[in-house]
């Protein structure tokens, strides 16, 4: 078959995003006022107000510098204005967007006062917007795009349909020399060893089984019961999922068949090469797809049972659902209906198929449901405590 | 039609993909071999919920994709409803 030919954006390192943002993006939550004042000045910006980065330290402020930079260097945006309360780390998150070449300037606060900020930070985004709308699509390859893939409110269903379609498109995808990235840590249990299995040689399986083993204690040291109240999720157990080990399984038939993953990545680092990668991730959606999106994805993948209906402000996300019930009572949060494969009238090879083409018509510039309904959930991973 | 679907030869639970109802004569298919099965469901199961294809004592593996999901907590006997009730995982405890 002819190779998915796509229309996006060539952005300046070479990356190909499938959308065009301008944001304004606040270093700490005492700047999203800021952010979302100059947002409503200037039409066609997107502000990101999120709740952190102030007095992080070690690994989780590493975390949040990453997560920032990476939001700021996704190929979907075009233009970034960083604002922040005062200069030393708004020009770190500046510095960083700027290696990818895109057009990045940072204001702060402190000294100056919101209103000035506003005013000064609202002229160089309305300058961005003249630029980045006039920018055009171009032909790419679809194997260009970096993407994503987590499920959830997953049922058995997910496990039966949903989930194996999106592995045949990881599968597809990875042959076709593109980057794909799954996660979901703690929902593996159960299913580690079918993962360690597809790892593409021995030191690839010790980092997965490092993470692994690291998220596994985390849970051991913060539960207070089984996790039953949690994983399976309410949701999940309406569905007819029982126990964590049926949930794992079930999210593993998203890695494909015949793909090995060829390295293990901490969360919202970039990949570096094309093939299949594992990312630490949460498994609470709005999190990891966050987490996704700063390592530079472009489009996610989301099977869901029960009817998840999490988006995410710069990287589109695809529903699918093979549950003729979700299909029926949410369909307006639903890009695939996929529930023919439950009686034999769909083969997941067919229903991959049909997944290529919307991922191919929303790359062209096609809204996602979570995108036209608003979703536009932005959530930083925190990992302890403020100092 | 197809009532319920199971992963794996090696499964002792279906997943139902309609609605069973109480007393139904119920067709199944596995997928790893496409092999036609059957089962008597002795109460409703709803869509996505698994049906017990063998009689499980406390303490018995229930398996799904060929894999143990958990252990069963309280006697279930074949075509009834596989659940939290009488099922529970072997991790996190």
């Amino acid at each position: 078959m002819a190779k998915r030919k796509i229309f996006g954006y060539r952005r300046e390192n070479g990356t190909v995003g499938v959308r065009n943002h301008v944001i304004i993006l606040p270093v700490d939550d005492i700047s999203n006022a800021a952010c979302e004042a100059v947002a409503n000045n200037i039409k066609g910006t997107l502000a990101l107000p999120h709740a952190y980065g102030r007095l992080q330290f070690g690994e989780d402020l590493e975390l949040h510098f990453r997560t920032m930079i990476g939001t700021g260097s996704n190929p979907n945006v075009a233009a970034v204005v960083v604002i922040g309360i005062e200069p030393g780390w708004t020009k770190r998150i500046v510095d960083g967007i700027a290696k990818t070449g895109k057009r990045v300037t940072g204001f702060s606060i402190e000294g100056k006062g919101d209103i000035r900020t506003i005013a000064d930070a609202s002229y160089v985004a309305k300058e961005y917007v003249h630029w980045a709308t006039e920018l055009q699509r171009e032909e790419c390859d679809l194997s260009e795009l970096y993407i994503s893939v987590k499920c959830g409110e997953s049922d058995t269903t997910t496990g039966l349909s949903s989930c194996p379609t999106v592995g045949n498109v990881i599968d597809k995808h990875c042959a076709d020399g593109g980057i794909a990235s799954f996660g979901e840590t703690s929902e593996l249990t159960g299913a580690e060893h079918i993962v360690a299995a597809k790892a593409a040689n021995e030191e690839v399986r010790k980092e997965f089984f490092a993470a692994f083993e690291d998220y596994t204690k985390l849970v051991f040291n913060q539960k207070t019961n089984d996790l039953s109240e949690s994983q399976p999720t309410k949701g999940n157990i309406a569905g007819g999922l029982t126990t964590i080990e049926e949930k794992a399984l079930g999210n593993v038939e998203k890695l494909g068949k015949k793909t090995s993953f060829i390295g293990c990545l901490p969360p919202a680092v970039a990949p570096t090469k094309p093939g299949l990668w594992f990312m630490d991730t949460s498994s609470a959606a709005a999190e990891a797809v966050t987490l996704w999106a700063a390592s530079g994805a472009v489009i996610h993948l989301f099977p869901t049972g029960q009817g998840n209906v999490v988006g995410n402000p710069i990287e589109p996300v695809i529903k699918l659902t093979g549950n003729p019930k979700t299909v029926a009572t949410m369909a307006e949060h639903i890009d695939l209906d996929v529930s023919k494969i439950l009686q034999g009238e769909m083969t997941i090879d067919q229903a991959g198929d049909a997944l290529l083409d919307i991922i191919v018509r929303t790359a062209n510039g096609r809204y996602t449901a979570a995108e036209a309904l608003g979703h536009r959930e932005f959530v930083m991973t925190k990992l302890y405590r403020s100092a | 039609m197809i009532h319920f679907l199971t992963h794996d030869t090696e499964d002792n639970v279906g997943v139902a993909v309609v609605d069973i109802e109480p007393g139904a004569d119920c067709t199944g298919r596995n997928l790893s071999d496409n092999k036609s099965l059957k089962a008597h469901a002795e109460e409703a199961i709803p869509l996505g919920h698994k049906i017990a294809l063998k009689d499980f004592k406390v303490g018995d593996d229930v398996t799904k994709y060929g894999c143990v999901i958990g252990r069963i907590v309280a006697d279930v006997k074949a075509g009834y409803h596989v659940h939290t009730q009488n099922l529970k995982t072997k991790r996190w405890a």
